[in-house]
């Protein structure tokens, strides 16, 4: 049924759909419109016996959703920027031990200096925490993306993270299909644990592994991760099916088949790009557009095919390491060896908008051959330098 | 789960040996269908109270739950010596996550069972002092608060004994550890620091908060017993001497912790709701700190080169303090 709805409302509608057991949560601005929204539900009796639990801190929140997890619960929680960070240790933990816990992050900038608003850095800090990443374009592909996360957490035994702008995408009011609740239940199973703590059937998880061992643990999560990336389209395709829409899983791709040039990005950015890049075509610039959901692991693959045959790579980055490159576009890079030039233009940090002007302006440098191998969009030069005479 | 023939008894000089005791009076462990939790074979220390402890807490709680028992065990000593893959010494389930976390997860046990109307099956968490009382306080208090169908157990050993004995915030005053060194004009751990964690538990009103040892394992199994009769958040904090942290003989670990209890250095006692409800009295006059501390290295520096008398001074007063704070003083007469 299409409602004008918030995303934070819709993405709580269809979590509840997914009929998770356990979920928990700590407060952190811009997620906590989904999680009062699943509060709300839990109390009003849905989804079933499902137990929503209030804790001291994300630590706890990850530490009980692993723990329900083991035990054979469906387990959902949901965090943004600083409290992604004070997860850390438990997102690494929750990998290792193989926990399909869903989470949503709505993603948000990391201080200091303390900013509430939308860029990537947050999830991208965790990329090698062992969690799958998909990245939600709009707030159709934000709801539809959860569903076929519990889905694949669940068939290949590894978290997932659904990443979702804050504010921009989470607090934006649009139309958006929801799925019945016989939609999802014909798509996700209920979860049949690959491992779980049972008085019946004892079993020991979290084992002391030595050297002899510990190389071979994480080449068996490797090749389990590259698994996941063979199942993602195949369990997207499914869902699409059933709800009647398309559900990108890899990428989205848009009039990048025969385009000279092919400007990457990830999240709601992307409805942005594509605008700019309708604008580009009409004035006969020759580019296209390919928005990344998944993010981890990595579609090496995919990015290879999609740039084969272009002049030229341009990757928005949502997050910048100091004192590094962009660290999509490196990525991008070791995909195309021999490839293309690729430019990491690092836009939108801190919940700075990025605009179809500005993106316009940056592809056209690029065709003019001024734009350099890494670049910060709209930078504010009078505000470096009165920062830098200031000191 | 398996059962394992009973291998050793309980004696002592004040404790009933099991050939003595009627048959409801002999502990768990000295019944043939003992759940035999933690099995033997593990990596723990000669004479390590901790493996004796959690042994005992394990399988009273095993017994209390019909064998329907899931634990979680924060990093430390317990979870290192027992899982080493690919072996393990657990038969009850068990997982280990992080070590700070360990009641979280046990809360995240709870709530799943919970989800799944499974009211059979209970929880148990566990970790060392530093596990409980530093680094995983916040997930405690946040359990506790919560009042979560959780029995955490914290076996203190009063410092932290897995990465080398270092200080935590369990380690009694003056001790040595290897960041209180016995160095300078203050040697070993500061004197007004530490905190009280079973006092704290109690402090949040939970159903039911008690101390133990593992010198008195009937008493232990007892107050693992009482806490798995009751729901909610639970705490059982258990002294478990530590021969290789605390310097001491591997033979002298029950001696050690029985000298704590009859110092009055360890109180015992329960507190229902916050109150506390029952205390063990001394079963004698009390021992001199002296006697408990004498035969730990990590007190040396109280003995050699000179007698510390004024370090041992303040050591008894908080002795005489805990006497007069739990009303420990014996009987008339004993
Ligand atoms: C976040 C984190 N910090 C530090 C450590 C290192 N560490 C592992 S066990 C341990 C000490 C455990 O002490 P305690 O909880 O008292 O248990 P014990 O070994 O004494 O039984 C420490 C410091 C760790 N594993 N994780
Ligand atoms: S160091 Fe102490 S607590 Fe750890 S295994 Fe040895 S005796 Fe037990
Ligand atoms: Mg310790």
């Amino acid at each position: 049924m299409c409602e004008q709805i918030e995303g934070s409302q819709a993405m709580a509608r269809v979590v509840a759909a997914c009929r998770p057991d356990v979920v928990c949560a700590y407060p952190i601005s811009p997620q906590t419109h989904i999680v009062e929204a699943l509060a709300a539900m839990v109390r009003a009796g849905r989804p079933g016996r499902a137990q929503f639990v209030n804790v001291e801190s994300e630590m706890a929140a990850l530490s009980v959703a692993i723990g329900a997890s083991a035990t054979g619960a469906r387990a959902y929680t949901a965090t943004a920027s600083q409290g992604l960070l004070y997860m850390a240790e438990a997102l690494y933990n929750a990998a290792g031990l193989g926990l399909p816990i869903v989470m949503t992050v709505a993603n948000r900038a990391i201080g200091a200096p303390i900013n509430i608003w939308n860029d990537h850095s947050d999830s991208i800090s965790q990329r090698d925490s062992g969690w799958i990443q998909l990245y939600a374009l709009d707030n159709q592909h934000a709801a539809d993306l959860h569903p076929v996360a519990f889905r694949l957490a669940e068939e290949v035994s590894l978290p997932v993270m659904v990443c979702v702008d804050g504010f921009v995408l989470t607090h934006a009011v649009e139309p958006v299909d929801l799925a019945e609740q016989a939609q999802v239940d014909a798509f996700l199973p209920p979860f049949a644990p690959r491992q779980v703590l049972d008085p019946d059937d004892p079993i020991t998880i979290g084992a002391m592994v030595g050297p002899e061992a510990f190389t071979e643990v994480r080449f068996l999560a490797h090749e389990n991760a590259k698994r996941a990336l063979d199942r993602l389209p195949v369990l997207a395709a499914d869902y699409a099916a059933i709800v009647g829409r398309t559900v990108p899983a890899i990428v989205d791709s848009y009039r990048s088949e025969d385009a000279e040039m092919l400007v990457i990005a990830m999240g709601s950015v992307v409805g942005t790009l594509k605008d700019a890049v309708d604008e580009l075509r009409d004035d006969g610039a020759d580019v296209g557009a390919l928005g990344l959901v998944a993010y981890r692991p990595f579609p090496f693959e995919t990015i290879r095919a999609a740039a084969a045959g272009r002049s030229r790579v341009i990757v928005l980055e949502r997050a910048q390491p100091a004192g590094s490159t962009g660290v999509v576009g490196a990525e991008v890079r070791s995909a195309l060896p021999g490839g293309p030039p690729v430019h990491s233009v690092v836009a939108g940090l801190g919940g700075r908008p990025v605009t179809r002007s500005s993106l316009k302006t940056v592809i056209t440098a690029a065709q003019r051959g001024e734009l350099p191998e890494l670049s910060f969009m709209d930078l504010d030069t009078g505000l470096v330098e009165a920062a830098r005479s200031a000191t | 789960m398996t059962t394992q023939r009973l291998k050793f008894y309980q004696v002592g000089s004040f404790a009933v040996g099991n050939r003595l005791a009627a048959p409801d009076q002999r502990t768990v462990q000295a019944r043939p269908d003992r759940a035999n939790a933690l099995t033997s074979g593990h990596r723990a220390c000669r004479g390590c109270g901790e493996a004796l402890g959690a042994r005992f807490v394990q399988d009273a709680a095993a017994r209390a739950a019909e064998g329907r028992l899931i634990s979680v065990n924060a990093t430390g000593c317990l979870e290192v010596f027992s899982t080493p893959f690919p072996e393990t010494a657990w038969q009850v389930p068990w997982i280990h996550s992080l070590f700070g976390n360990a009641p979280s997860v046990a809360s995240g046990v709870a709530y799943a069972l919970r989800a799944k109307g499974d009211t059979r099956t209970r929880v148990l968490g566990q970790g060392g002092d530093g596990g409980t009382v530093d680094i995983g306080f916040a997930s405690l208090s946040g359990m506790f608060e919560r009042n979560d169908d959780v029995l955490f157990v914290c076996y203190d050993n009063q410092g932290y004994m897995n990465t080398g004995v270092q200080r935590s915030g369990a380690t009694p005053p003056a001790a040595r550890t290897a960041t209180t060194p016995a160095l300078g004009p203050t040697p070993g751990n500061p004197f007004g620091q530490g905190k009280d964690a079973p006092r704290i538990a109690a402090a949040h009103r939970i159903p039911y908060v008690a101390t133990a040892t593992i010198a008195d394992l009937h008493d232990l199994e007892d107050k693992v017993a009482a806490a798995m009769a009751l729901h909610g958040a639970r705490y059982l904090h258990v002294l478990v001497p530590c021969p290789l942290g605390w310097g001491s003989a591997s033979a002298e670990t029950v001696k050690l912790a029985r000298l704590a209890v009859d110092t009055a250095l360890f109180p015992l006692y329960e507190a229902r709701g916050g109150e506390v409800t029952a205390v063990t009295r001394l079963r004698r006059q009390p021992v001199p700190v002296e006697q408990y501390l004498r035969p730990q290295k990590r007190y040396r520096h109280l003995f050699e080169p000179g007698i510390d008398t004024a370090t041992l001074d303040r050591i008894q007063l908080i002795a005489d303090a805990n006497i007069a704070e739990y009303g420990l003083a014996p009987e008339e007469g004993s």
